[in-house]
């Protein structure tokens, strides 16, 4: 489980800044995180990854509190709890699709890269539709390709929780579906929350809610750090 | 580690351009000081061990690096010759055994080395096939003569003409191959070696024609006949090789003691002799100087030292432009690479080891480069010494 309690935040020489007063995110949930650009949702996710600190308030994953941690432990937490699926894919130019999956493993001397990883990781490449592609470098996969081996190396360390920032985003509309798909399916698998960036609102349907970042930003900075206010929940899933 | 190494390799691999320039860029200005100091160091070793088995040389006034160089490579010439009569008064002294050298002939370019049977037990040299010298004409050839003109004991080796265009000078002697030395990887393997005499016989101080003095001579080229000497004209054929049944007719004009020698190997007995040899010749009239072969190598081997210095110089200043290029490269790769590192650390890869990982690629060109660059220089190094 996610939970965001009375959050601020601003880059140093910037007017921006992001207040998120209260926000939860349950297990196994799938929630979808929407807002206007520049309203703070790629900056939210790195806030809960912990690749950026709060000014203030507190940001709980589950036990952990990466708020609270040194930068080695937040790393080790950001490997074992996490996984991260970006928009522009950022996979590794130099490596293929099942070096790129198996990533996390060879950059963390906490993680054991052994068989059954290995094994793992072409299961996980045969349930994205990439088996043919597992030694094929990113430079020669299509948008769709690149989006799940970027998604399979996110699920390869069984995260409890998944941050994906816009991963359907350049997609055309069947890829979409088809990344959602298989998005959902391993999260459901993997009893894993979600929480996703989205600009598209044709797929808010599909989440179990979504939050408006735009708003609750707004209610937060103008109500301030003392009251706490219910994340939004606009569209809720049927 | 082997992840590190794993995932360089396989960002080296990708960049394969980029990485070969790389290799390239840094290889040549490794290979470049490491080869001028392998060949300045195996120069000067194989410069100094010849000079350290030849404790004294002796010849004619004039410079004592040609005089040095001379008598140790035969290569060029030495300003003054000595005469034979200087081998005796060498030898005559008590203090030394003198070895003889006369080199100024070349046979298909290799250096015709005149000198006395001494001369092989003293640079150990031995005998790969045949006999050694027997006779005026007789020769014996050093590994790489033999090999290069594919000559055996039995063959024949001529002689190279002085001047094509002096029809007065020496006339080519056909010398016959007597054997073959062993390789020595010193000159001796590039040198055709005859005795002493063999070198007046091609210098022209000694010759063989048919008996004018034989009442039954062909009258024709004879000039002037009475008592005690016949003249004949230049009609009459000089022998151009020695054979068994012509040897007899080859003979000497003039004095032996003011026959020619370019240098002398004087043999002292001991530290002793030596130093008392040398004594005798520092006198401001003497007409023969006597070297210590070694310490005038090294007196060569500063001069040389004193240009390799430059060399060095200028390869510190090229690696230090090398750095600094490398240095703007890493930079630029690592601006270029940005992305590529922040998301390995967004995935949880501590910054330490992202700059390992750049420092790991780093480290493996610049080995190759090393390596590349020491292979080079030895393969340098070999083709140099065999040329």
């Amino acid at each position: 489980m996610i939970a965001i309690d009375q959050l601020s935040f601003h880059y140093p020489d910037s007017t921006f800044s992001l207040r998120v007063p209260s926000l939860t995110v349950g297990d196994g949930e799938k929630v979808a995180l929407v807002g206007p650009s520049g309203s703070g949702k790629t900056t939210l996710l790195h806030l809960i990854a912990g690749i950026l600190l709060p000014d203030t308030g507190h940001i709980a994953v589950g036990e952990a509190r990466p708020d609270q941690l040194n930068d080695a432990q937040r790393r080790a937490f950001r490997i074992a709890t996490l996984g991260l699926v970006f928009q522009d894919f950022q996979l590794l130019a130099a490596l293929d699709v099942l070096e790129n999956i198996l990533l996390p493993y060879r950059i963390n001397p906490a993680l054991k890269l052994t068989g059954e990883v290995r094994e793992r990781a072409r299961q996980l490449a045969q349930e994205t539709g990439l088996e043919q592609r597992l030694h094929h470098r990113p430079g020669r996969l299509s948008h769709g390709e690149k989006q799940r081996a970027a998604l399979c190396r996110a699920l390869i360390t069984q995260p409890r929780c998944l941050l994906a920032d816009e991963p359907t985003g350049n997609l055309d509309p069947h890829a979409k579906t088809r990344v959602l798909d298989v998005l959902f399916e391993q999260c459901a698998r993997a009893k894993a929350s979600l929480l996703m960036v989205t600009h598209d609102h044709g797929l808010l349907s599909r989440f179990d809610r979504a939050i408006d970042l735009g708003e609750l930003n707004a209610s937060g900075a103008a109500r301030g750090h003392s009251c706490p206010q219910p994340p939004a929940n606009i569209n809720k899933a049927p | 580690m082997k992840h590190i190494w794993f995932l360089a390799w396989q960002s080296i691999r990708y960049n394969r351009v980029q990485s070969v320039i790389l290799i390239i860029g840094l290889a040549v200005p490794l290979y470049l000081p490491l080869a001028v100091n392998g060949l300045v160091s195996r120069y000067e070793a194989g410069l100094l061990q010849r000079a350290v088995s030849t404790p004294l040389v002796a010849g004619g006034l004039g410079s004592r690096f040609d005089l040095v160089l001379h008598a140790l490579y035969f290569r060029g010439n030495v300003p003054r010759l000595l005469r034979m009569a200087d081998v005796e008064a060498i030898r005559a002294t008590g203090y030394a055994g003198p070895i003889p050298l006369y080199v100024r002939y070349t046979a298909h370019h290799a250096p015709i080395v005149g000198t006395t049977l001494d001369y092989f037990p003293f640079r150990r040299l031995r005998l790969a096939r045949g006999e050694q010298l027997l006779e005026l004409g007789d020769c014996v050839l050093g590994s790489e003569v033999a090999a290069s003109l594919k000559l055996a004991p039995g063959d024949r080796l001529i002689t190279d003409p002085e001047n094509v265009f002096d029809i007065a000078g020496s006339y080519p002697v056909k010398l016959r191959v007597m054997g073959v030395l062993e390789p020595s990887g010193t000159p001796d393997d590039r040198a055709v070696f005859v005795d002493i005499k063999t070198t007046w016989l091609v210098e022209g101080l000694a010759h063989g024609h048919s008996d004018i003095t034989a009442t039954n001579t062909d009258t024709s080229v004879v000039l002037n006949r009475n008592a005690t000497n016949v003249t004949a004209n230049a009609a009459l054929v000089e022998f151009t090789e020695v054979t068994p049944q012509k040897i007899a007719s080859f003979h000497f004009h003039g004095d032996p003691d003011q026959f020619p020698l370019s240098a002398v190997i004087p043999v002292p007995k001991d530290e002793r002799s030596a130093t008392l040899l040398r004594g005798r010749y520092q006198g401001p009239d003497a007409t023969v100087q006597m070297l210590v072969a070694r310490s005038v190598v090294e007196e060569l081997m500063g001069l040389v030292f004193r240009i390799k210095r430059f060399f060095d110089a200028n390869a510190v200043l090229v690696g230090v432009a090398t750095a600094l290029f490398l240095l703007l490269v890493v930079l630029l790769s690592v601006r270029l690479r940005r992305p590529e590192m922040e998301t390995l650390f967004r995935l949880g890869c501590a910054r330490g080891l992202i700059a390992k990982l750049v420092a790991t690629e780093l480290i493996a060109i610049a080995a190759v480069s090393l390596v590349l660059a020491l292979v080079g220089a030895q393969a340098t190094i070999a083709l140099v010494s065999l040329w």
